[in-house]
């Protein structure tokens, strides 16, 4: 239905949501399959995002197993036909069966292809489209008062893409898996299973998956640049679309070297063209220099949106304009700007003294824009009127464990520090707790925040809360242990350790089932919401941007008319009169709603 | 809308005026306010997509840079190879092809039907003729001397231990530049095709022979910065 009809009948009727379609299972499939509405789009990214979050996790729970215990050679004496022998047994290599499933020659082989699974599903097929590609595709042209993405066949085809760079992925893992690590190096990723294909097959799921990400990103800037409503200036724009904007230049910038980077690397292995083999005078830290010349801006790709939704979850659920609006937009494209210039301190000892000093001093800036975002965080907060909900507590453990985060990066951007750091667990840590203590932590808050304008349903909001306090829990757990595990010398990508590190590895395992059980309480939830959830309203938590002006879950075009601005999306307190509860109070009547 | 220039064209065939592909009956899409916004989206997202191919070969002109210095030996040798000629003319080939698109633009803007489908054609003609010097009088003679990529690389008169380097940055770079050079005319084609079967283009509607044309011009700078590099500096 076109908005012009409306325009006749002087008010509007209750019309169809987007996910109400055709009768028929099948007619239901074509129309989801060859959908060009980016909400259905971004629905079917996040339930296919959220099964590589499954994958990976999976991957991530067994490599925990095999680390509950190091390999020990037992021997024991018995007496066998009266004569005492010593049998020889080892203990500990707990993933031998998987090893056997998987075709890999040992346990430790078979450790070292899942925690390369675990990062490459994680890494390209999870983190670098989860929170653009789902809520920012569902969330962006709502927020802008747009109908749809600038080209929405280019936003299929982008999950097509997706789909099928995944695929490619799965196949590889099917085949048996790789073990080269997620960043490929070379020589690994030329030389390892020479006789296999498999390899390739994962370089090209990564090669594949980028043009899905420079689709998405392309997308968003000419939506934001072509697309805003009547009235929305840059400023006016909600921060999560400007999370997003900085996301997609960024995408849009640093996807296409690591596409030549994979190009490149897929012709090495096939074809041995010797650009970065050393034995025919090429250079693997070239390979070195490509990679992370795409893969460090894109660690900003990960937390960007994220810092986007925690400005929206804060203001809203604390009933308070964000703190220094101005200052988080421009923090974001200022650590935009800063992300290509870093990439050097991944490979501090393949370079000289001075570049090295460069990129250290270099990555330090990367802290001051952070900071900014952090210190408007919790100034928003002060003297806010605090829900604690979902949403509000995931916002609250991002802004703790992004903190942790952040800044444990300090000393590994500090060369004399790397130096004793570099290539432990304490680097684990660090990343997780940016990655997935910021990252997953700031998407989970903002799948909770938008659930209810996604799919009409409320969750449980105990259900919620159980599952947030179970992930922090499980979540400081598992990685708090591993900064201790760096510090005091445990190499990263091993299998095996000194017996020293049992007990804290046997805690961070501990911490991993905590982890599972609480995402599983979050399944549940959203399961019992789609099944039982109770109707929800347009705007439940008093949202002032403009997804909350249309109706739960949003109509086919998003708005029965093109929504013009009247006011900011952090006016509470102008638009809100004091003392009342903005959650009962009626918005002002928006002209454009009738 | 009648155009100043509608006396040069022919009159139209009904089937072809009454296409909803034909230029004049075309609508803009439903989530655009009006047509100059969806021309401007799609222009703007055609020169961000062009970003993404000068970084995509910036990666080949790194390594190229990178290797230069290492072995300056090796890619001065290998330069010497190359003859300038076969690589001058596929310059003035691209060159004129690129004159001819941004005149197919024009032809599109003042309905020009005709010349229109004319320049295509030549485009397309350049396209083809650009890939059979480069196969034929290149790629050919030199995998026929051994100066192959990599470990194919048998040449046996070879002065540097590197040259093998040389010609894999070599196949690499102009292979993915003539891989583009194919996408371009496919794509010309395709707007060719739409020309002469619903005359799709014309002064109101020609944002696909626009941004075709501008993918075209960055296949032609990139040979532009591939030439000299490759064939002239020694």
């Amino acid at each position: 239905m076109s908005t012009h009809d409306a325009h006749g009948s002087g008010g509007y009727h209750e019309e169809g949501s987007y996910l109400s379609g055709p009768p028929g299972m099948i007619s239901k499939i074509w129309q989801w399959a060859s959908t060009v509405d980016h909400k259905k789009i971004g629905v079917m990214y996040l339930v296919s995002v959220l099964a590589m979050f499954f994958l990976g996790g999976m991957a991530a729970m067994a490599v925990r197993y095999e680390l509950l215990d190091p390999v020990r050679t037992v021997i024991t004496q018995m007496e066998v036909d009266g004569v005492m022998t010593e049998v020889i047994s080892t203990t500990g290599d707990r993933l031998t069966p998987i090893a056997k499933l998987i075709g890999a020659d040992s346990a430790n082989q078979a450790y070292n292809r899942l925690f390369t699974l675990h990062g490459a599903v994680m890494v390209f097929m999870f983190i670098v489209p989860s929170i653009p590609a789902s809520l920012g595709n569902f969330f962006l042209p709502i927020m802008l008062g747009a109908k749809d993405v600038a080209f929405p066949r280019l936003n299929l085809l982008s999950w097509y893409i997706y789909v099928v760079g995944s695929l490619f992925g799965v196949l590889s893992i099917i085949m048996g898996g790789v073990d080269t690590g997620w960043t490929f190096y070379t020589p690994y990723s030329t030389t390892t299973d020479a006789d296999h294909i498999r390899v390739v097959f994962m370089v090209l799921a990564a090669f594949i998956l980028g043009f899905s990400s420079i689709l998405t990103g392309l997308n968003f800037i000419v939506t934001v640049h072509k697309l805003r409503a009547p009235g929305m200036g840059w400023f006016d724009m909600p921060l999560f679309i400007w999370g997003l904007y900085a996301t997609s230049i960024i995408q849009v910038l640093a996807t296409p070297v690591i596409g030549i980077t994979l190009f490149l690397l897929i012709f090495e292995r096939v074809m041995h063209i010797g650009i970065f083999d050393p034995s025919m005078g090429g250079d693997p830290v070239l390979y070195q220099h490509f990679f992370w010349f795409y893969s460090h801006p894109v660690v900003y790709v990960m937390i960007l949106p994220g810092m986007g939704i925690i400005s929206e979850l804060l203001a809203v659920h604390s009933r308070k304009h964000i703190f220094g609006y101005r200052a988080i937009a421009f923090s974001s494209l200022g650590i935009a700007a800063v992300s290509f210039l870093v990439w050097g301190h991944h490979i501090f000892t393949a370079m000289g003294e001075l570049a090295a000093i460069l990129f250290s001093g270099l990555t330090f800036l990367v802290a001051i824009p952070t900071a900014i975002k952090m210190f408007n965080w919790i100034a928003t907060l002060y003297k806010g009127s605090i829900a604690i909900n979902t949403p509000m507590l995931y916002a609250l453990i991002f802004l703790f464990t992004f903190s942790i985060g952040g800044l444990t990066g300090l000393p590994l951007a500090t060369l004399s520090t790397d130096l004793h750091l570099h290539d432990s667990y304490y680097v684990v840590a660090h990343f997780h707790y940016v990655m997935m203590g910021g990252t997953v932590m700031a998407f989970m808050g903002g799948i909770h925040h938008w659930w209810p304008k996604m799919f009409g349903k409320m969750y449980n909001e105990w259900g919620g809360m159980l599952g947030g306090i179970l992930v922090f829990i499980g979540f400081n757990l598992t990685f708090f242990t591993q900064f201790m595990l760096g510090t005091q010398g445990m190499p990263r990508r091993y299998a095996n350790y000194v017996d020293e590190f049992q007990s804290l590895h046997v805690l961070s395992t501990y911490g991993s089932w905590i982890l599972l059980i609480g995402f599983l309480v979050h399944l549940a939830t959203f399961i019992h919401s789609l099944i039982a959830g109770e109707k929800a309203p347009a705007n439940p938590w008093g949202g002032l941007s403009l997804e909350w002006e249309t109706q739960s879950p949003p109509i086919e075009h998003n708005f029965h008319h093109e929504p013009v601005l009247t006011h900011g999306p952090y006016d509470f307190e102008t638009v809100v009169p004091p003392h009342c509860d903005p959650k009962d109070y009626p918005l002002p009547e928006n002209p454009s709603a009738h | 809308m009648t155009t100043m220039t509608d006396a040069n064209n022919p009159p139209v065939p009904e089937r072809i005026a009454k296409s909803p592909s034909h230029w004049r009956n075309r609508k803009h899409a439903d989530h655009f306010r009006n047509h100059d916004e969806e021309f401007d989206a799609s222009k703007f997202g055609m020169w961000l997509f062009l970003t993404t191919e000068v970084l995509l070969f910036a990666g080949i002109f790194v390594a190229y840079a990178v290797f230069r210095m290492m072995y300056p030996e090796a890619w001065a040798n290998g330069s010497n190879h190359l003859d300038w000629v076969y690589g001058g003319a596929n310059t003035v080939v691209l060159l004129i092809s690129s004159w001819t698109a941004a005149s197919a633009v024009r032809c599109a803007q003042i309905n020009n039907q005709k010349w229109l489908k004319i320049n295509l054609i030549i485009t397309i003609l350049c396209a083809g003729l650009f890939l059979f010097i480069k196969f034929k009088y290149e790629y050919m003679v030199k995998l026929g001397d051994g100066k192959a990529p990599g470990t194919f690389f048998s040449y046996p008169n070879a002065s540097d231990a590197h040259e093998q380097l040389w010609w894999s940055l070599y196949y690499m770079g102009t292979g993915l530049h003539a891989l583009h050079v194919v996408i371009g005319a496919g794509l010309l084609c395709w707007v060719l095709v739409r020309s002469i079967k619903y005359q799709a283009y014309g002064p109101t509607e020609y944002t696909m022979v626009e941004n075709t044309a501008l993918y075209w011009h960055i296949v032609d700078l990139i040979w532009i910065f591939l030439f000299p590099l490759l064939y002239l500096v020694h």
